[in-house]
C-alpha cells in the first residue's frame, strides 16, 4: 500500500501533505499555538514567566544513524538536545520549532512512533513544539529522517553564566556517567554485540539546572555532546586561557562503557553524552551543588572530577599519578552520532 | 720583533688534562709562550717556532685518554715581547666551537686515593682527575671552566688550589675537582626527619642491608637502590613502582661477581666493556645460576649489568659487596624536576631513604645501555651518559650556513643539535607522554642551546602532528622566530643509520626499515617498510601490507589484537586455528570493530608483527609490561633452537611498482610446519629477513644501488640483524651501532636531512 511509506506526494503541498501533518503533527504536538494553523506562532510576551530576564534561543539539527538506539530515538534526542542548549544557559526550555526532512520511502508507522516519542518528551518536559516545516526529498537525497528544532526559552535574570566567570581553582563537576550515548551508538551501529548494558543517556536536563539557578558560584555550564567531556575542556581552555585538569580515578563510567573502552581502546572522555552537564563552579559551591544534584535521579551519579588551574591546557591525571596532556581526537571517532 | 706562531686545536680537548699535557709538551720543546681554552678550542701560542710538523705529530699521538683532537691549524704572527716561560692563561670566553667532554669513570688513580685510608681523599665520594669524572653533566655554560660548572658552589680549599695550579699534578685544572674540606657533602634523608645522620653514607648501607629500597642521586639524575639477592625487597619494588616484569639492571661489584651472572663465553668482553670510561650498562647472557633474586629479570635470559663508575658508586658497591638494584627514577612519572625537594616529595613514599648530596643536577643523564651482537661487538641501545655530547660530522655537501635543531620522536626521545657539518645527539630522555618528562626536555633543550650557544634557524620536527616532540618544535620554532622542517619518520631512520656510516651525499641506499609505527605521507601509518633514500628524499619501493591496529595504541599493549587482524586479513579459516590460551579473549566484538574499522587504523608495522607471532606461540603475557617485551621473549625463544626441521621462503606481491611480502603464503606455510616453538620462532625471523633481503636486493639491483640500510628499533633484535646480513652478503649493508638503530637515534637522521633539503 501506497500509504505506508513517504511518498513525494507528501511533500507536494497537497492533500497528502495536510493529511499528514494533521493527522500526525498537529495531533501529536497538539498545543492552541499549533491549533492556531498560522504560519507562524504566536507567543505572547506576558506567557514567558518572567519580566526582565534575558531571551536564550538556539537550535540543532538532529542526522543520527540509526534512528532508534537503546535509551531513545532521533525524535527524543531533537528536544533533549535543544532543550538542553537552553538549559546550560540558565533558560528554562518553553518553546520549540520542529523542521522535518523526509525520505521518500521513510515507512509512515516509523516516522509515527518517532513522533509520539518527540511528542512524550516534549509534554514530559513542559515544553511546546509551537511551528514546523515538512519536506520530503527523493530517494538518496538525505537519509530517512533529518530534524531541525529550534528552541526559546527566559534566562532567569539572577544566572550570568558562561565562560568568562571562569577562574583558576574552581571545581570541575559531571553530573553521571560519561560516554553512555556514544557507547550506545557505538555497540549499535557497528554491530559489536557488546550487550543492552549500553544505553544512551539522553535526557532533558533542566529539572537539574533549575535548583542550581540561585546558587551562587556557579560558573558555568555545558551538556557534553558530540566529542564528550574533552572537547568542552578544550573549547574552555581556549577561551579562558586556563588549565584544566582532571583525574582518571575520579571519572564516573559505567561498567558497560568502560569494558567497551578497554576494548576498543576509546577514552571515555571524547565519547558523547546526551544527559550529562558539566558544571564549573567555586570550591566554596561545590558542596550545595553536589547536594542538589544528588538530590534528582538524573545527577545520582554527580561527582567532582577536577580543578581549573593557572596553568593552560587540558591534562588527564593518570592512575599512578603520570599527567599526561589530552589533545583532541584528531578526528572524529563517530560521525552522525546526534 | 719575533716570529711566534698561533696553534688553533679543535676536538673534544676541554676538561681532558689537555693544557697541561701542552705545557709538559712545551717544556720538552723548550718553548715560550701559552696556551687557553676559548670558545674554539685551545690556542698555543709559541715562540720560538718549533719543528712544527713534529710538533703537531707529539701532540696527536701523544694527546690525554679522554681527548679526541680533531683539528689542529696553525698562523705566524709577530710577537712584541715573548714571556720568558711557558703558562696556562686563564679561559677567553667567545662564540663556542669546542666539543664537551663526556663523563668519565672513576679512574684506577682517584679509586686508590678513595680506598687508602692514608689519602686525604679517603672515601670522598666525589673525587675525580682531569682523567675522569663529570664532565657534561656539571658543565652550566662553555668554555670549560669551574666557574661554569656546577662546583662554582664549591670554592677550593688552599691544597685543591694548589693541586689545580700545578702543571704536573693530575688535578691540574680539573674543574671538577674537589675534596672533603672544600667540596661537596653527601645527606641522608628519610621518614624520619628528626633524627640526624652523622655518616650518611653508612646509614644508607645500613638501610640498603636491611632489604630496603633508597633513592640514590647521581650524576644526571636518580637511581633506585636495593639488595639484588634478597627476592622479598624485588618483591616490594616490583609493587612500588607499578612494574610487573620489566627487567632492572645491577650494579655489580666487581670482576668476580660478574662471573657469577655471566656466562663464561661472554665473561671477558662484558668485563672489558663494562671497564671502559663511559660505564655503560651491558646486556650479556646470564648463568642460570646467577644467585640474584628471580624478580630482577624475569623470564629474561639476559641480564643488564653495570660496574660502579663514580666513587659514591664504587663506595657502596664494594662494601655492600653483593650485586645491587640500579634503576633510573628519572624517567618516573612523578619526577617533575631533577632537583632534591622535588624529588624526594614526589618520590619519597616509594623509598625509605635518599642519599643525596648538595651538588645540584643541571641536565638529565640516564645510563648507556648496550648489547652484544651474534660476533659479540657492541651494540648501543640508549646512547646518554658516558657517550654523550659526542658528535658526529656530517658529509661535506650537507654544511650547514645556521644551526638546526632536530626534536626527535615521541618515545625513545633523543633530540640533536647541528652546526656546521657536526650534529650533537641529546642524551636519553624516552617516553615524552608525560607533562614531567615534556618539562625535562624542554629543560633541557634551553639547556643544551645555552651551553653550545646556538640559536638554531632551524627546527626539524617528525611529520605526525600528533607527537609532542612535533608539537614542541613548532611552538619552539615560533618562539625562536626558526624555520619549520617536516621530515618524514621512516626516512629519518634510513638517513640516522647513514650519517653514522657517513655515507656521501650524492649516494643512494636502499633502507630496510622495521619499527612500530611512524607516520608517512598521505595518512599512511608505517612500520614495515622499503625505501631508496638519499638524505634529501626518499621513495617507498614496498614492504608490509598493512593491517589493522585493533584499539589503535592498545595494539602495541596486547600482542593477541594483532594475531587477530594479521588472520582475519591473511588466514582463511583461521578461527578453527586460534590458540587454545587465547579463547578467552574477546574475538568477537574486536573482529567487528576491525571490520567497521572502529579505532582501528592500518599500518603496516614490523613491530606489531613480531608481537602476532608471538601471541601466537604463546611467548608473552597477555598485557606487554614494558615495549618491545613480546618481541625480546620470541627472540630468545628462536635463540635456543639447535636443528630446523626446513626453511621458508617469502614471496613478494607486486603491486604497481611496488613489492610487498605475501603475508597469506607466509602464514599458509609457517602455520603447517611441523616444529618446535624454537624452531618456528626462528623460522619467522629467518622468512621476515629472507622476504626483506629479496625486496631489497631486487631494487638495489634494478637501480645500481650497493648499500642496503637497516634500521628501525626492530633491528635491536640481533638474531633478525644476523639474518638480513646473511642475505645480503653481496651488498654493503649499514647498521647502526654508535647510535640507537630506533627512535633513540631518529633526530641524527632528522638533522641530516633537515641539513639536506636546506642546500636546495
Ligand atoms: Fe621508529
Ligand atoms: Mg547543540
Ligand atoms: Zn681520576
Ligand atoms: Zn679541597
Amino acid at each position: 500500500m501506497s500509504n505506508d511509506v513517504i511518498t513525494l506526494a507528501h511533500g507536494s503541498g497537497g492533500q497528502a501533505m495536510g493529511q499528514l501533518i494533521e493527522n500526525l503533527l498537529v495531533k501529536q504536538f497538539d498545543n492552541p499555538y499549533l491549533r492556531r494553523g498560522e504560519d507562524q506562532a504566536r507567543i505572547a510576551l506576558s506567557s514567558m514567566n518572567s519580566e526582565s530576564g534575558t531571551l536564550a534561543m538556539t537550535t540543532d539539527s538532529f542526522v543520527i544513524d540509526p534512528l532508534e538506539f537503546p535509551g531513545g530515538d532521533i525524535g527524543k534526542l531533537a528536544i533533549c538536545g535543544t532543550a538542553n542548549d537552553l538549559a546550560v544557559g540558565g533558560a528554562r526550555p518553553q518553546y520549540l520549532t520542529c523542521s522535518l526532512i523526509l525520505e521518500e520511502g521513510l515507512a509512515i508507522a516509523r516516522l509515527e512512533k518517532i513522533i509520539q516519542s518527540m511528542a512524550h518528551t516534549a509534554r514530559q518536559a513542559n515544553i511546546q513544539i509551537v511551528t514546523g516545516d515538512t519536506k520530503v526529498v527523493g530517494r538518496g537525497n538525505a537519509d530517512k529522517l533529518f530534524i531541525n528544532t529550534t528552541g526559546i526559552g527566559f534566562i532567569d535574570p539572577r544566572t550570568h553564566w558562561g565562560m568568562e566567570q571562569i577562574t583558576a581553582g574552581d571545581d570541575i563537576i559531571v553530573t553521571g556517567t560519561l560516554g553512555d550515548h556514544g557507547g550506545a551508538i557505538l555497540n549499535q551501529r557497528e554491530n559489536l554485540g557488546l550487550g543492552d548494558a549500553l544505553q544512551s543517556d539522553c535526557a532533558v536536563l533542566w529539572p537539574l539546572v533549575e535548583p542550581l539557578v540561585h546558587i551562587a558560584g556557579v560558573h558555568t555550564l555545558r551538556d557534553a555532546t558530540r566529542g564528550g567531556v574533552n572537547a568542552i575542556l578544550h573549547e574552555f581552555a581556549k577561551t579562558s586561557g586556563l588549565g584544566f585538569e582532571v583525574s582518571e580515578v575520579l571519572l564516573p563510567v559505567s561498567d558497560a562503557v568502560r569494558g567497551m573502552c578497554e576494548l576498543l581502546g576509546l577514552e571515555p572522555l571524547n565519547l558523547a553524552n546526551e544527559g550529562k552537564l558539566i558544571i564549573i563552579c567555586k570550591n566554596s559551591a561545590t558542596t550545595q551543588v553536589l547536594t542538589q544534584l544528588h538530590n534528582h535521579p538524573l545527577g545520582a551519579n554527580a561527582t567532582v572530577i577536577g580543578q581549573v588551574q593557572e596553568k593552560p591546557g587540558v591534562r588527564l591525571k593518570g592512575a599512578y599519578g603520570v599527567t599526561r596532556s589530552l589533545e583532541l581526537p584528531y578526528f572524529e571517532p563517530l560521525p552522525r552520532i546526534c | 720583533m719575533n716570529q711566534a706562531v698561533a696553534i688553533r686545536i679543535q676536538g673534544t680537548i676541554q676538561g681532558v688534562g689537555f693544557r697541561p699535557f701542552i705545557w709538559q709538551l712545551a717544556k720538552r720543546y723548550q718553548l715560550c709562550g701559552d696556551v687557553c681554552n676559548d670558545g674554539s678550542g685551545v690556542l698555543i701560542r709559541a715562540y720560538p717556532i718549533p719543528d712544527l710538523q713534529r710538533f703537531t705529530q707529539d701532540l696527536r699521538m701523544h694527546a690525554p685518554p679522554l681527548s679526541d683532537v680533531q683539528n689542529v691549524g696553525w698562523q705566524f704572527f709577530h710577537w712584541h715581547q715573548p714571556p720568558p716561560n711557558f703558562s696556562i692563561r686563564a679561559s677567553c670566553l667567545d662564540g663556542s666551537q669546542t666539543a664537551i667532554a663526556p663523563d668519565a669513570a672513576t679512574c684506577p688513580e682517584c679509586l686508590a686515593e678513595i680506598f687508602s685510608p692514608t689519602s686525604h681523599r679517603y672515601r670522598y665520594p666525589f673525587t675525580t682527575c682531569t682523567h675522569c669524572g663529570p664532565r657534561f653533566s656539571v658543565i652550566e655554560a662553555l668554555p670549560y671552566d669551574r666557574e661554569r660548572t656546577t662546583l662554582h658552589e664549591f670554592p677550593l680549599c688552599s691544597d685543591c688550589l694548589s693541586e689545580y695550579h700545578s702543571p704536573d699534578n693530575r688535578r691540574f685544572h680539573a674543574e671538577s675537582t674537589a675534596c672533603p674540606d672544600c667540596g661537596p657533602k653527601l645527606i641522608w634523608l628519610d621518614h624520619s626527619p628528626h633524627v640526624r645522620h652523622l655518616d650518611p653514607l653508612a646509614t644508607a648501607l645500613a638501610t640498603l642491608q636491611e632489604g630496603k629500597i633508597i633513592l640514590l642521586k647521581g650524576l644526571g639524575g636518580f637511581h633506585l637502590v636495593c639488595d639484588a639477592t634478597n627476592e622479598q625487597t624485588l618483591a616490594t619494588l616490583r609493587q612500588r613502582k607499578q612494574r610487573v616484569s620489566k627487567p632492572f639492571a645491577l650494579m655489580v661489584p666487581n670482576h668476580q661477581w660478574l662471573a657469577k651472572l655471566v656466562v663464561p663465553e661472554q665473561l671477558a668482553v662484558a668485563h672489558r666493556l663494562l671497564s671502559s670510561s663511559a660505564a655503560p650498562i651491558g646486556l650479556f647472557r646470564r648463568r642460570i645460576d646467577a644467585p640474584i633474586a628471580s624478580l630482577v629479570a624475569p623470564r629474561l635470559d639476559e641480564l643488564g649489568l653495570i660496574y660502579p663508575s663514580n666513587p659514591l658508586h664504587h663506595l657502596i658497591a664494594r662494601e655492600f659487596n653483593r650485586p645491587l638494584v640500579l634503576t633510573s627514577a628519572n624517567q618516573s612519572a612523578l619526577a617533575p624536576m631533577l632537583d632534591d625537594e622535588h624529588v624526594w616529595e614526589t618520590l619519597g613514599p616509594l623509598v625509605d631513604g635518599m642519599l643525596g648530596h648538595n651538588r645540584k643536577i643541571v641536565t638529565r643523564v640516564d645510563d648507556s645501555l648496550l648489547r652484544l651482537d651474534h660476533q659479540q661487538q657492541a651494540v648501543l641501545l640508549r646512547r646518554s651518559r658516558g657517550y654523550v655530547p659526542q658528535s658526529s660530522l656530517m658529509d661535506e655537501v650537507l654544511m650547514l650556513a645556521a644551526p638546526l635543531l632536530a626534536m626527535g620522536a615521541d618515545l625513545k626521545n633523543t633530540f640533536a643539535l647541528a652546526r656546521n657539518r657536526e650534529v650533537i645527539l641529546s642524551a636519553h630522555f624516552g617516553d615524552l607522554t608525560s607533562l614531567s618528562v615534556q618539562n625535562q626536555y624542554q629543560q633541557a633543550i634551553e639547556h643544551y642551546l645555552k651551553l653550545y650557544q646556538l640559536h638554531p634557524e632551524h627546527i626539524v620536527i617528525d611529520a605526525h602532528p600528533g607527537y609532542y616532540s612535533h608539537q614542541i618544535g613548532r611552538m619552539l620554532a615560533e618562539q625562536l622566530n626558526a624555520q619549520v622542517v617536516k621530515v618524514y619518520h621512516h626516512h629519518a631512520h634510513v638517513a640516522a643509520a647513514m650519517v653514522e656510516a657517513q655515507v656521501k651525499a650524492n649516494q643512494q641506499v636502499v633502507g630496510i626499515c622495521l619499527d612500530g609505527l611512524g607516520m608517512g605521507p598521505n595518512g599512511t601509518w608505517w612500520g614495515g617498510e622499503c625505501l631508496v633514500a638519499d638524505y634529501q628524499s626518499f621513495e617507498h619501493v614496498g614492504g608490509l601490507p598493512a593491517v589493522a591496529l585493533p584499539g589503535a595504541n592498545l595494539a602495541a599493549r596486547q600482542p593477541w589484537r594483532n594475531l587477530l587482524a594479521q588472520w582475519l586479513a591473511f588466514v582463511p579459516n583461521w578461527s578453527e586455528r586460534w590458540p587454545n590460551d587465547l579463547a578467552d579473549c574477546p574475538v568477537q566484538p574486536l573482529s567487528a570493530a576491525i571490520a567497521r574499522q572502529v579505532n582501528s587504523p592500518l599500518a603496516s608495522s614490523a613491530g606489531r608483527l613480531f608481537d602476532a607471532v608471538a601471541a601466537y606461540l604463546g611467548c608473552s603475557p597477555r598485557v606487554l609490561d614494558y615495549e618491545g617485551q613480546a618481541a625480546i621473549s620470541l627472540e630468545q625463544l628462536a635463540m635456543q633452537v639447535s636443528s630446523l626441521p626446513t626453511s621458508l621462503t617469502m614471496a613478494l606481491v607486486p603491486c604497481g611498482d611496488q613489492y610487498y611480502l605475501d603475508m597469506t603464503d607466509f602464514w599458509q606455510q609457517w602455520l603447517s610446519v611441523k616444529g618446535s616453538r624454537a624452531q618456528k620462532a626462528w623460522l619467522f625471523h629467518d622468512a621476515l629477513a629472507n622476504g626483506f633481503a629479496q625486496l631489497a636486493l631486487k631494487v638495489a639491483d634494478a637501480r645500481r644501488i650497493e648499500t642496503i640500510v637497516l634500521c628501525g628499533g626492530v633491528m635491536n633484535n640481533l638474531l633478525l640483524r644476523s639474518r638480513f646480513e646473511y642475505y645480503l652478503k653481496s651488498k654493503r649493508v649499514i647498521c647502526a651501532r654508535q647510535y640507537p638503530c630506533g627512535d633513540g637515534g631518529l633526530a641524527l637522521g632528522q638533522a641530516a636531512i633537515g641539513a639536506a633539503q636546506l642546500q636546495i
